[in-house]
């Protein structure tokens, strides 16, 4: 199963924290991802927080979400309808957490340098393509089992699937020692970016 | 083949040799969480497990919202602990005698130790690497993710080797270090990388000092930071170490590494790292003057009793000029320091001691700041709203800097005092 993103685009610029991402002042206590959505890119100020609308696609320069290991920084974008994050490159823990949320996200510095702020753009990830006007940028496509988190919506989905038999029956879940999510990964199977 | 120290520590874990960009699936040590705990636990259950893997490997540190400020607050902790309670952890530390900063509690506890794998919801999880745990934080869904497996991918990072000589001259400490170090590699010079600390300068510092330094690995983007395990090490651990792993790896000389920095601690001054990006390091020198309206001293960077007890000995029998916020990292920190007049000290200088949290250092409670308001702190970020209104502006700097800027309402140069007090 492919996965393609299209939509408009918010531009930023590099080291971006998760402090304006996701304010401190909200990150203990226990609210619904709705709710941090209407706290997204506050601390930021701009038009992103009222205006951005589903399906929106985030470029930025390099190290976006850098600082805390807060995952609302991720689950407030996604809560907006945001279908991607474009950037030079990810704070690590900010990255996993995208991973672990089934958000999206591609590392591009090329995209961060030519793609403007309102533009209309397209994500193939299945090929690793980014469309937009004339515009063709390539970025290499996620490794198996880090597409297969995403494209079933995050780690929590993932884990779930690995509690079922081959019936789609529940079996008895992780507390079986035998069970790993990642058991079918190969040794040589490459991903330094986490 | 000559191996970093990330390959030997993820190489044991994965049980066979491994190489950078690997993907090792590997049973941590122990997992931390704070009060986010419950945040956690809401996901456990959607994961549908009924009981944690191995609730002898969660360590549960209650110390973002200590004790609760708000309703909500109060509400989280109370999902905390009914986890706490419902799992049976054991290794839980909620407010009372024993508790703290959560990354100064695997330190102190022993639950960080050489060459074991810590994980936890929090960025600084890093600061353990100052025992020589290769120690990194994870978000709170994949902590749930391990209560519920035991297990986590990780990818072999590559490393950074930072070769540290000599000794501090006076009026200098390892937080001027580190700010100069975050300066010079930048706010994501390290990203994905194992940064180690090699060299004389690191024996020759106290685990308080290594602490501050691995503490800030991730404000250059570090996935961990790592002291060399050594005499001083084992005799910190020797009567508290908790049941586990442990064994003293280290990095081969010759090894790969895709940077390598030296510095000579004589060569190192004051600075800070001026508003509101960690690596906008500046010699105190460029900023002396600059009026506060607050200073900060405490959090996990520098809460420890060798920052009280600096802080203590420039603020003895003077009065702070401005509002002057102490949190000490742990309440054995707190008693300690009640018990050397410390606190007293302190209080007469007026200074307001708060219980052992982070409150203060990411805005949530216990010292925020107003719009346009400036303050000194011994925290690790100055990102624009850290520490309250957005436009508020926060310094980093050291405790001795913190302290003499207290005295006088201004960013000054601790050195001065260091010559003031030695001429005596």
């Amino acid at each position: 199963m492919n996965i393609l993103r299209e939509g408009r685009v918010w531009k930023y610029g590099d080291d971006v924290n998760t402090d304006v991402i996701f304010p401190g002042c909200y990150v203990y206590e226990l609210m619904s991802e709705k709710k941090m959505g209407t706290h997204a890119l506050e601390g930021l100020g701009g038009a992103f927080n009222k205006e951005a609308k589903p399906g929106d696609i985030i470029i930025a320069g390099k190290n976006w979400g850098c600082g805390s290991s807060r995952e609302q920084a991720v689950k407030c974008l996604k809560a907006r309808g945001i279908g991607a994050i474009i950037a030079g490159s990810f704070s690590r823990i900010y990255y996993r957490n995208c991973i672990n949320e089934g958000l999206p996200v591609v590392i591009c510095p090329e995209a961060a340098e030519k793609i403007g702020d309102k533009s209309e753009v397209e994500i193939d990830f299945g090929q690793g393509v980014i469309r937009s006007g004339h515009l063709e940028l390539h970025f290499p496509p996620y490794t198996e089992y880090v597409a297969q988190i995403v494209q079933r919506g995050g780690l929590v989905p993932f884990i779930r699937r690995q509690d079922r038999d081959s019936e789609g029956n529940e079996t008895e879940g992780c507390n079986r020692t035998d069970v790993h999510p990642f058991e079918n990964e190969t040794a040589d199977t490459k991903f330094s970016m986490a | 083949m000559k191996k970093t120290f990330a390959r030997k520590a993820l190489g044991r874990a994965a049980l066979r040799d491994v190489v950078p960009g690997e993907i090792v699936v590997v049973e941590p040590e122990y997992c931390l969480s704070s009060e986010n705990a419950s945040a956690s636990y809401r996901v456990l259950k959607t994961i549908g497990v009924s009981k944690v893997k191995n609730p002898e490997r969660i360590v549960v540190a209650f110390d973002h919202t200590v004790p609760a400020a708000t309703i909500a607050y109060a509400a989280s902790q109370k999902e905390a602990r009914r986890f706490i309670s419902e799992q049976g952890i054991l290794h839980a530390y909620d407010i009372n005698c024993f508790g703290g900063i959560c990354h100064q509690i695997m330190c102190q506890e022993g639950y960080a130790a050489p060459g074991r794998i810590i994980v936890g919801a929090d960025s600084h999880v890093c600061t353990s690497g100052a025992v020589g745990a290769f120690a990194t934080g994870i978000g709170r869904t994949e902590v749930a993710g391990v209560w519920a497996t035991g297990s986590l991918w990780l990818s072999v990072p590559e490393s950074m080797k930072i070769t540290v000589t000599g000794k501090f001259r006076s009026g200098v400490s390892a937080k001027d270090l580190i700010l100069k170090i975050i300066g010079d590699v930048g706010a994501s010079g390290a990203n994905y990388l194992c940064v180690e600390f090699h060299g004389s300068g690191i024996t020759n510092m106290s685990i308080d000092e290594r602490m501050t330094l691995c503490n800030m690995g991730v404000e250059m983007g570090a996935k961990t930071a790592v002291c060399k395990p050594d005499e001083k090490t084992v005799a910190f651990l020797k009567d508290k170490i908790k049941p586990g792993y442990c064994e003293l790896l280290w990095a081969d000389d010759g090894a790969d590494y895709v940077k390598e920095l030296v510095y000579h601690l004589e060569d190192i001054t004051p600075g800070v790292a001026k508003p509101s990006q960690v690596d906008n390091y500046a010699p105190v020198t460029d900023v002396e003057g600059v009026k506060i309206d607050q200073a900060f001293l405490g959090s996990c960077t520098n809460g420890r009793l060798e920052d009280l007890r600096v802080a203590a000995k420039f603020l003895k029998g003077k009065q702070a000029k401005v509002r002057t916020i102490v949190t000490p990292a742990s309440c054995e920190i707190y008693e300690k320091a009640m018990q050397e007049g410390i606190l007293q000290i302190l209080l007469r200088a007026g200074c307001t001691i708060n219980p052992p949290g982070c409150g203060a250092c990411f805005g949530g409670s216990g010292g925020l700041l107003a719009n346009e308001e400036v303050c000194i702190s011994t925290s690790n970020r100055n990102f624009k709203g850290r520490m309250g209104d957005p436009g508020s502006l926060v310094y980093l700097a050291s405790p001795m800097t913190v302290a003499c800027s207290a005295v006088e309402g201004r960013i000054s140069d601790p050195r001065k005092y260091v010559k003031e007090e030695s001429a005596l």
